[in-house]
């Protein structure tokens, strides 16, 4: 593992309920890239994120994170590595009962032994960098979807990690708050020289901020290239996926039997 | 027939053994609590901020409730005494069914419906929104930063709940026997002191009231814990905390009653 190496993912199984959702799953992911996991609902994306996180623990095969085996680290010392890291969730999952304010000095109250007047320049620094410095006293349930994400992004950097991940960032969000979070993620990834790790359904958004694309389906690695590569790729199922048509090697149809068979059209026709 | 017969016995069977796991899958939790409970003590504050929403919030209901039980406990005694000329012991009457009885089983009854409900909802509001995991992926560990200190400041609201049931109910029966009846004020004190017993009634059901606490708060932390991250999950975890902490409450007062008071 290179020191530019911040995730490797090796030959990665992961079964739920004797049921495999991931077989076999191999990536790298360097210090300073935005890298997006993108696939159809179930295909097991999220369930790569908790793996990273040590969340779940993997059937065979390994994550390691900054070289350290994740699923093989005591509590504390899983602890310890996820201090390095950050989460956003689908829809920011921000403390209900705390403020905004509260909400971003959460991590700094319960890692750090700063100083309270310290604790509020830092979170109102983190707050301006998302762009929300005027909307610290206000609690999450005076937020937009948009602006809960904005102040969840800010509080997965309040420790300044190496490691972020998203968990469907742009899911529900009106396009301007689409750019805004998508700009931030870039801008975020770039000023502090950390890795983000983005799960998500936008196409069009993500290939406009990321480094880096795997696609999963049927929990194996589907595809991956530059963002490039995956606009001009040719293979059926980037294709599909990129330009969101509604037939292909995703079928519209679930699995069933004949149609004309469910219609008892067969029997009256002989 | 045969066959309905089987499914009947295998159901029961198959809820049986589920309900032992969950058991022990409760108690699993009730001792993880306790292990991480080692952070509600250093940070105070955590377990007084709770104690607001889970005791100060309850006042009202208990107050209220304490005084009307308390006036009709002082109605129903005065009707049945005066019929044997002892009306004078309405007090004793009134008050050694408040701190033996009612005061800790009605009230934590009370609590149940009241905070453990509450408590319940929110964990699993929590989890559901997934703010437990947002916790976890914070290394903040969400057993010692959210259950503990919500199941320290329900065992130690309960038993002044229950203590503040138990005097509002006895101001309850003051007020319609001494002061609406007419039942001499001196008498009433008086057989009350000579009667109630601080070691056997009121230190008994202190006593009571601190097992109630204990349960009631442990089972609301469980469920809510347990509880499905969705809906209709946190709905039928919530009902299953009043349900089965009402249970328990009575299940528990037989007990403690029977090791309390018997022969006395």
């Amino acid at each position: 593992m290179t020191p530019e190496v911040l995730v490797e993912i090796s030959d990665l199984n992961f079964s739920y309920n004797s049921r495999p959702i991931l077989k076999g799953i191999n990536m790298t992911m360097k210090r300073g890239q935005v890298i997006a996991i993108m696939g159809g609902s179930g295909s097991g994306k999220t369930t790569l994120l908790r793996l990273i996180g040590g969340e779940v623990v993997p059937s065979s095969g390994y994550v390691k994170v900054s070289g350290q085996v994740v699923h093989e680290l005591e509590r504390d010392a899983l602890f310890e590595i996820r201090r390095k890291m950050g989460m956003l969730f689908q829809f920011g999952a921000l403390f209900t009962d705390l403020s905004v304010f509260d909400n971003v000095a959460f991590q700094m109250r319960e890692h750090t032994d700063l100083p309270e007047s310290m604790i509020r320049d830092l979170v109102l620094m983190k707050l301006h960098a998302v762009g929300l410095r005027g909307a610290h006293h206000l609690m999450p349930a005076e937020l937009s979807g948009g602006m809960a994400r904005r102040v969840a992004l800010a509080r997965s950097i309040a420790l300044d990690p190496m490691l972020i991940m998203y968990d469907e960032p742009f899911t529900g969000l009106d396009p301007i708050s689409l750019g805004v979070i998508g700009s931030l993620i870039r801008r975020m990834t770039d000023t502090l020289g950390m890795t983000s790790v983005i799960v998500t359904h936008d196409v069009q958004e993500s290939l406009k901020i990321v480094d880096y694309v795997y696609f999963i389906a049927d929990g194996v690695i589907a595809a991956h290239g530059t963002p490039a590569e995956v606009r001009d790729s040719v293979t059926p199922f980037v294709h599909q996926f990129v330009h969101g048509e509604v037939d292909g090697p995703v079928p519209f149809h679930y699995p069933a039997q004949s149609y004309r068979r469910d219609l008892n059209l067969e029997k009256a026709l002989v | 027939m045969f066959k309905h017969l089987a499914a009947s016995i295998r159901g029961i069977g198959h809820r049986t053994i589920e309900g032992i796991w969950q058991l022990g899958h409760a108690t699993r939790f009730f001792l993880l609590v306790l292990l991480k409970s080692g952070t509600s003590f250093r940070r105070f504050g955590l377990v007084i901020r709770e104690l607001y929403y889970v005791g100060v919030l309850s006042l009202i209901i208990i107050v209220v409730s304490g005084l009307f039980v308390g006036m009709v406990l002082g109605l129903q005694g005065y009707e049945t005494l005066q019929k044997y000329g002892s009306e004078s012991a309405v007090g004793t009457l009134v008050a050694l069914s408040l701190v033996r009885e009612l005061g800790p089983v009605v009230a934590a009854l009370l609590f149940a419906s009241r905070a453990g409900s509450a408590i319940t909802a929110e964990i699993g509001l929590m989890k559901a929104t997934e703010q437990l995991a947002a916790m976890g992926m914070m290394a903040v560990d969400p057993v010692a930063r959210v259950v503990a200190p919500r199941f320290w400041a329900g065992v130690i609201s309960m038993p002044f709940l229950a203590a503040i049931f138990s005097v509002m109910g006895v101001f309850g029966g003051y007020l319609v026997t001494v002061t609406f009846i007419g039942v001499d004020a001196g008498s009433f004190w008086s057989q009350m002191q000579s009667n109630v017993d601080f070691r056997i009634d009121i230190l008994n059901g202190f006593i009571k009231s601190c097992f109630f606490g204990v349960a009631v708060t442990a089972i609301a932390v469980f469920e809510g814990y347990d509880s499905p991250p969705t809906a209709e999950g946190v709905s039928g975890a919530t009902t299953r905390t009043v349900v089965t902490s009402s249970l328990a409450i009575l299940g528990l007062d037989f007990i403690l009653t029977a090791f309390m008071f018997r022969g006395l």
